[in-house]
């Protein structure tokens, strides 16, 4: 019998760390047969801490939302083999399909094997592609594989990766550099870090794939600092491979040589931009460089270079055992293989979904995700971070597709797949953005700093009540001008989330300029609590509470909220039985 | 560059990091990185050490230490409230656990408090959308925040000190 503990970022989080103690504790003090063994993240976010039990026949009992108390009926499960131990915890058969509609390739490791056992790796076909490139492909055999698969940027811009392969191949120069671009900043985003923790030796094979396919000398993860654990286990997953002799000098007995290295990012989103991300490889300020010339001719130290988001590797070597036609036999014709997903906000079941290109945001939404969470109304859908944009409910019939999502003005972007109800109010989400990309411009480009701020303060303006005539138009006047003038594309596009909110949630900007009201119920300058006294019957659970004292009233009589105090949290609203506190 | 009150700064303990990475070109932020988990912040005596050091003006140790936000030139109180302001945090009512903070502990974004127990601070994307809202408080996580979940985690906390 085999117990894994789902132990990703997310799982950890959640307490899957004590329910790992505890069940090692249990088996070794009782000295039972079992393996228990750590894996990374099954993508089932919502269902943390998931405990798997394989039985020797291969079958598998998935517990979910396991606690240090359900440990003891675990054990009792072990021994007894008596299911109804464990029945409640058993993941149901609603929530299997949250997987089962998924096509894992990018993640197909993920949540199955030990991330710190190069062996379990290689036991699931792992190394065999880099075996296969270096005894018997040419590197241009190679990038012609990556042609035929259509595989694009899983960064978010989708340009052909054998396009920059391609380019970077050709290059004049002996020093070349391959970096991976982990750098994943997004808000709502965290598939590459999933991948990493999960299964870094997938990102490393396919490194090691692109380093042979252009020539490059040297390979370099560049991690964002606030992925400790991903660093940790791709630092382990370097050791391990650099032993077995994947990594470092004549890899396999072949004359192919190459080493790898992490650098830790220090915090800041525009050192995704590729060229800022060098800037900052090499110690300096992350702040772009112009384009041309681009990175495949002079990049890290001015020399080629080739940079990849972590999902575009982790699909490499899948291409290379099963061949391009086959990964390009999934998706549309423009979009080919399969895009995980970090599916988050107001959504039933959270978490990482792989599927086709192709499928509908209906079908990631409703189908696999579930709909949205205590039977509110879906709304909207943001994509892309900062640089997409919200899509309406009306049009969740929109496919999967670099092209049919960029119709919508939003994008594909790198993964995030954040879904908004009714409650959430599109202006303030534009502010969002907004504040976020305000915080993160480099300061580099004129457009980009001072155009963010004044957008900033007038959508700050619009939420406060304090917006007026001819707002409206003077933002879509700055959105252009940003994109036409900024310098790179964290400029470019950060006027999108203003832009597709005008276009799709006009009336919700007119309601908040010319009526002073917020239709969402969110933005707390337009909104004022207070207690109905006709409702109200003492009960003094809304002052209990209240996180900042702010009503008081005697047990049996009437509250009253002090509007002054108030921070206008809503806890009030929601926890009286009686519906005597309104907002308006 | 003042002096700092505090004349305790221990440089030597920077030397192995200098030795390290002196030579090898573009390790400026390892360098800082590896400063701030010896001091826990950037003391500007630190700054001027690595700047004399390895050779590169101190204004430009400055200029690539205030461009991250890792870096901080404060030291923190201690228990550093980092609030996830990603996406899917605030969808789900993030801003309205950062004033429950701030209006618990009188301090607004990026403050300590006096008597140096706490430090808040929002965050980009911790990357637990599906625990949201989230906070992390020195490396622990705390999830699916209510605005008086956030407050008592707050006060037991302050529990512990007396």
């Amino acid at each position: 019998m085999r117990i894994l503990v789902g132990e990703g970022s997310c799982g950890i989080a959640a307490g899957a760390g004590k329910v790992y103690d505890a069940l090692s504790e249990k088996i070794n003090s009782q000295s039972l047969d079992v393996k228990l063994s750590v894996t990374g993240c099954v993508g089932m976010c919502y269902l943390e801490p998931i405990v798997d039990i394989y039985l020797d026949n291969g079958e598998l009992t998935r517990l979910v939302k396991v606690d240090e108390k359900a440990v003891d009926s675990i054990i009792e499960y072990i021994k007894t083999d008596d299911i109804e131990k464990v029945k409640k915890l058993i993941v149901s058969d609603e929530d299997k399909e949250f997987l089962n509609k998924q096509t894992r390739i990018a993640l197909r490791h993920c949540g199955v094997i030990n991330p710190e056992k190069i062996d379990e790796y290689i036991a699931d076909d792992g190394y065999k592609a880099l075996t296969k490139v270096l005894t018997s492909l040419s590197p241009e055999q190679v990038i012609d594989e990556i042609k035929k698969s259509g595989l694009a940027g899983r960064g978010g811009a989708g340009f052909p990766t054998w396009f920059k392969w391609d380019a970077a191949r050709k290059s004049k120069g002996e020093e070349k550099y391959l970096i991976c671009n982990a750098d994943e900043g997004d808000p709502g985003a965290f598939m590459d870090r999933a991948v990493i923790e999960s299964d870094p030796h997938n990102l490393i094979e396919g490194m090691l794939i692109g380093a042979y396919a252009i020539g490059a000398h040297e390979a370099i993860v560049y991690v964002r600092a606030e992925y400790p654990l991903a660093i940790l286990r791709l630092k382990e997953a370097i050791r391990q491979s650099n032993e077995r002799g994947y990594l470092g000098k004549n890899i396999l007995g072949t004359d192919f040589s190459r080493v790898m290295r992490i650098k830790a990012g220090a915090g800041a989103f525009v050192c995704g931009e590729e060229t800022a991300l060098i800037e900052s490889l090499e110690g300096q300020r992350g702040m772009p460089r112009l384009k041309p010339p681009f990175p495949a001719e002079s990049g890290y130290w001015h020399k080629p270079s080739n940079i990849n988001n972590v999902e575009t590797y982790a699909n490499v070597a899948w291409i290379i055992n099963n061949g391009g036609e086959a990964f390009a036999s999934m998706g549309t014709q423009d979009s080919k293989g399969t895009k995980v997903f970090a599916l988050t906000g107001k959504i039933k079941r959270g978490g990482l979904v792989e599927i086709p290109m192709g499928k509908t945001l209906h079908d990631v939404i409703f189908d696999i995700g579930g709909g949205i969470r205590d039977g509110k109304k879906f709304k909207a859908v943001q994509m892309g971070g900062p640089s997409g944009g919200c899509i309406p409910a009306e049009l969740d019939d929109t496919l999967i597709d670099y092209k049919k999502l960029g119709a919508t003005g939003a994008i594909m972007g790198s993964g995030g797949m954040v879904v908004m109800d009714d409650s959430t109010c599109m202006v303030n989400m534009a502010k969002f953005f907004l504040d976020f990309t305000t915080k993160e411009s480099c300061g580099k480009c004129i457009h980009c700093r001072i155009g963010t701020k004044r957008m900033m303060e007038i959508l700050d303006r619009i939420t406060k009540g304090e917006g007026k005539e001819g707002d409206i138009e003077l933002l879509e006047e700055l959105c252009i001008s940003i994109k036409d003038g900024a310098l790179c594309g964290l400029g470019q596009t950060a006027p999108n989330p203003v832009l597709t909110t005008l276009k799709y949630f006009r009336d919700e900007y007119e309601a908040h300029i010319k009526e002073k009201k917020c239709p969402a119920g969110e933005c707390t300058s337009l909104l004022t609590y207070s207690i109905d006294a006709e409702k109200c019957k003492g009960c003094t659970l809304c002052s209990k509470k209240c996180p900042v004292d702010a009503i008081s009233g005697a047990v049996k009589s009437v509250h009253i909220i002090d509007i002054e105090k108030c921070i206008k949290c809503g806890n009030c609203m929601a926890v009286c039985k009686f519906g005597a506190v309104r907002c308006s | 560059m003042s002096v700092n009150a505090n004349n305790r700064v221990n440089l030597s303990l920077l030397n192995g990091v200098i030795q390290e990475y002196k030579s090898v070109k573009g390790s400026l932020i390892t360098i800082l990185q590896n400063a701030q988990d010896i001091y826990g912040y950037l003391p500007h005596e630190v700054i001027e050490y690595i700047a004399k050091e390895t050779c590169i003006p101190a204004a430009r140790v400055m200029g690539v230490a205030t461009f991250y936000t890792q870096f901080r030139f404060q030291p923190v109180g201690k228990h550093l409230i980092m609030l996830c302001q990603g996406t899917a945090c605030h969808v789900n009512g993030s801003n309205k656990i950062l004033d429950a903070i701030t209006a618990e502990l009188g301090i607004s974004d990026g403050q300590t408090t006096e008597d140096g127990l706490f430090t808040i601070k929002t965050v980009a994307c911790l990357g637990c959308c599906s625990l949201s809202p989230v906070m992390m408080i020195n490396e622990k996580t705390y999830g699916r925040l209510t605005t008086d979940k956030a407050v008592k985690i707050i006060r037991d906390l302050r529990g512990e000190k007396k």
